[in-house]
């Protein structure tokens, strides 16, 4: 018997029938950088898993995750549809990147069946959230310059190092950890990737504070981590091969068939339209903001066309993987620029602020942090590079870490 | 461009790739320079045996589309006219062969547009006026109307059979069909950086139409040349982008052939980056194009939006685009010799036509507003 997809059309009555009868409207703007106290993000933590949970037991959990991963099996127009009808609606925000993507991509990707029906299921249901452990303190972009080291012992791999830039692992549960595995290959050919719990013995996390108060960020310690040898992904020393998919499916982040998030929440940086910016700035009625926020607007709405087009182009074969670096680098730039658009708008209101200022408060914070996407997930610089290279093809950068055992690769210090 | 042609719009767009190589070749245009018309009366007739002005016209009136989005197909070919820095009135012809279809007026001069014997211009643009507020008056008088103002710029003004004026009848948005040697017309040939596409500015003096030249219905214009200026930022951005697209493969070829120091230009990290800025700005381009061609061909409610942050992206960064590849020429670059001009004119009228960024910017606060305002009294 040959099972019907439900068309798109009665899936999307389906979900806004759900969706306005069993979620809360979104909690406004702002709910992303600000620093919080601990107990209020825990409890946003919590309510997340809740609304995972929710979706799960809906049918509306891992819309394209094969069914027997437990999820629906749909399509990516089957989800494109729920995140229209989203709109206004709160949403588990955290559990989507990486917890979804790149986490759970890599896992159904690499992993084995006894791995998958282990992990994804539970990470659809809200009860573990995933995070990865990729990058290192010695290594920014380069992240397959690794330091972490796995060193077999029996069943088992002890793992030793440092990762840094992991968003939330103070309250995650699950981490998807890049390793060294072999020193005396050149730097891609002697990693491995490994999954461990966040609170196994010998992981110490670290909350790292932003220049706007924001903790979320974390670096954690590892010190003799065992994991056994079942919890590998991949091949010993071909952590590459999963390495190389783990940073496209974090660079197709917008366009992931796996993210559940509302259309265009990251349009407009998450923080409402930039018209209420205008509006609280009380200059509805002056040109110039006016203008401004038209820039925004338009940025906003090429950036969208333009992840379309690349997802597209990717999913259909038109365009290389490569590609999503494309999308990435305009919309790190727009951001980057509507961050700076918001900021002028807001006038004096942009140095100094109350509550009062409504949509023009904390534009100055967010200001100074307008910098973040075009850092974090590989700099706008790696971006460029790989358009240049892998998609116009034109010659590689000189490199001193090709067909050079790791072991005698020049590093510098972490330098504190 | 689109991202997916099918076979039958590749074929289309294939005819006029070739035609507009054979009959419009760099050396052409270089020599329509001269001429006063910029194009030749038989390239357009057989350019409209090709279907360039059909696709906007119903199967009722003669035309016809190919996907059934017709807008979408027309973009292909100014995709095409924008990477040929092609001649001819490709976007006035058709801006008016729609209105005509839409309000099912004046069929004899429909017919002669599907076959290529006449042409036809839109009047809209004033000097200092807003977009789309024209103070142009057509006054009712007796059994017709009396047309006075001035109307600049207006594309192949001196070319042009037949005008489509867009004023006010009794302060209300009124359009109508005038033959362009109508008593009081006057046609003033304007100066333009492009090499083929001419421009005037056309001033009315009394001049009397019967009431029957009115294209639709007095006074409610107001859609008819929303939906114009929409197929206006259609074309011209898929043009634009056709421009944009055929400079960037001149110049990535250029890159890799050109040495300097003894390397190819494009090894060069500080060059290898902006050539990335400008692949993002391409595509840019494309996505903003198509989608918003979509939108307007199956009537979503985004597409003004879409098309404004279209015109607006494509005029600034189409711009720093062809530019920058002007830059990576050197001085061969500014030379009229050398091809890169003649895509730097076509897109950069374009950017100044039908709205400059900066007036689409303040139109997509203006639509957003709107749009925000729409969607309070849906949750109120």
């Amino acid at each position: 018997m040959s099972e019907t997809v439900e068309d798109v059309d009665t899936f999307r009555q389906r979900a806004r029938e759900w969706i306005r009868a069993n979620l809360r409207g979104a909690d406004g703007p702002g709910q992303t950088l600000r620093g919080k106290d601990e107990q209020e993000d825990l409890a946003e933590v919590a309510r997340e898993r809740e609304v995972q949970r929710m979706l799960f037991d809906a049918g509306f959990a891992g819309i394209c995750v094969p069914k027997e991963y437990a999820g629906q099996g749909l399509t990516p127009a089957h989800q494109r549809a729920f995140n229209d009808e989203l709109v206004g609606y709160e949403y588990p925000a955290r559990l989507q990147v990486p917890p979804m993507t790149p986490c759970m991509a890599v896992l159904l990707e690499f992993g084995t069946e006894e791995q998958k029906q282990r992990h994804v299921p539970a990470i659809l249901k809200g009860e573990e959230i995933w995070m990865q452990l990729l990058s290192e303190p010695s290594g920014g972009s380069d992240v397959a310059s690794a330091l972490t080291s796995a060193v077999r012992e029996g069943d088992e791999w002890l793992l030793n190092g440092s990762k840094i830039w992991t968003s939330g692992a103070w309250w995650a549960d699950w981490g998807l950890v890049l390793a060294r595995t072999n020193w005396d290959v050149p730097k891609h050919r002697g990693l491995s990737v490994f999954i461990l719990p966040l609170n196994a013995p010998g992981v110490t996390v670290h909350r790292i504070e932003m220049l706007n108060g924001n903790r979320e960020f974390c670096q954690e310690f590892l010190s003799d981590v065992r994991v056994p040898d079942t919890d590998r992904i991949g091949d010993i020393d071909d952590g590459w091969s999963v390495g190389v998919r783990w940073l496209f499916h974090e660079r197709m982040q917008h366009n992931s068939p796996y993210v559940t998030r509302p259309t265009g929440a990251t349009r407009e940086g998450e923080k409402g339209s930039i018209l209420k910016v205008v509006r609280d700035a009380g200059r509805i009625d002056d040109p110039i903001a006016r203008e401004l926020a038209g820039e925004a607007l338009e940025l906003g709405l090429v950036t969208e066309a333009l992840n379309h087009r690349v997802a597209r182009g990717i999913m259909t074969g038109t365009m290389s993987d490569q590609a999503a670096a494309v999308g990435r680098l305009l919309m790190c730039v727009s951001l980057s620029r509507q961050s700076t658009i918001a900021f002028e708008i807001a006038g004096a209101a942009g140095g100094a602020w109350t509550d009062d200022d409504g949509e023009a408060a904390e534009r100055g914070t967010d200001f100074l942090m307008r910098q973040t996407p075009s850092i974090g997930g590989g700099t706008t610089e790696m971006a460029r590079n790989v358009i240049a290279e892998r998609v116009l093809g034109m010659p590689r950068e000189q490199a001193l870490d090709r067909n050079v055992p790791f072991r005698d690769v020049p590093r510098g210090t972490t330098r504190k | 461009m689109l991202q997916q042609l099918s076979s039958d719009q590749e074929f289309f767009r294939e005819t006029t790739d070739k035609f507009l190589s054979d009959q419009t070749p760099v050396e052409v245009l270089r020599r329509l320079r001269d001429n006063p018309a910029g194009y030749d009366a038989e390239f357009w007739r057989r350019g409209a045996e090709l279907g360039w002005t059909s696709l906007l016209v119903s199967e009722e009136h003669g035309g016809g589309n190919i996907s059934g989005n017709g807008i979408a197909d027309l973009t292909i070919v100014a995709h095409e006219f924008g990477s040929h820095a092609a001649p001819g009135p490709l976007i006035a012809t058709n801006i008016v062969a729609a209105t005509l279809s839409e309000t099912g007026s004046h069929s004899e001069v429909l017919a002669g547009l599907l076959d290529g014997s006449v042409v036809a211009t839109w009047c809209i643009a004033e000097s200092r006026r807003p977009l789309l507020d024209p103070e142009l008056e057509i006054r009712p008088d007796g059994d017709g109307f009396v047309l006075n103002g001035t109307k600049r710029a207006v594309e192949a003004a001196a070319q042009a059979d037949h005008l489509l004026v867009t004023g006010r009848a009794d302060g209300e948005l009124t359009q109508v069909l005038v033959p362009a040697d109508a008593a009081g017309i006057t046609v003033t040939a304007m100066r333009s950086v492009d090499l083929t596409r001419r421009f005037g500015a056309v001033s009315f003096d009394d001049v009397r139409v019967p009431r029957d030249a009115v294209v639709g219905e007095a006074g409610a214009a107001r859609p008819q040349v929303d939906q114009q200026l929409h197929l206006a930022l259609a074309m011209v951005n898929a043009e634009s982008v056709g421009a944009m697209q055929k400079t960037f493969d001149m110049t990535v070829e250029w890159g890799f052939d050109r040495y300097s120091f003894g390397r190819p230009l494009v090894s060069y990290q500080a060059l290898k980056h902006r050539f990335a800025d400008m692949k993002s700005w391409l595509e840019a381009g494309h996505a903003i194009t198509d989608e918003a061609a979509e939108a307007l061909g199956t009537g979503d409610d985004r597409a003004p939006m879409l098309l404004s942050a279209g015109k607006a992206f494509i005029g600034d960064y189409g711009g720093e685009l062809i530019q920058d590849c002007v830059q990576l020429h050197g001085g061969l670059g500014v030379t009229f010799e050398h091809d890169v001009h003649l895509y730097l004119r076509r897109q950069t009228v374009n950017r100044a036509l039908y709205g400059t960024p900066s007036e689409h910017r303040q139109r997509l606060a203006d639509l957003g507003q709107q749009r925000d305002e729409a969607a309070r009294e849906v949750q109120a």
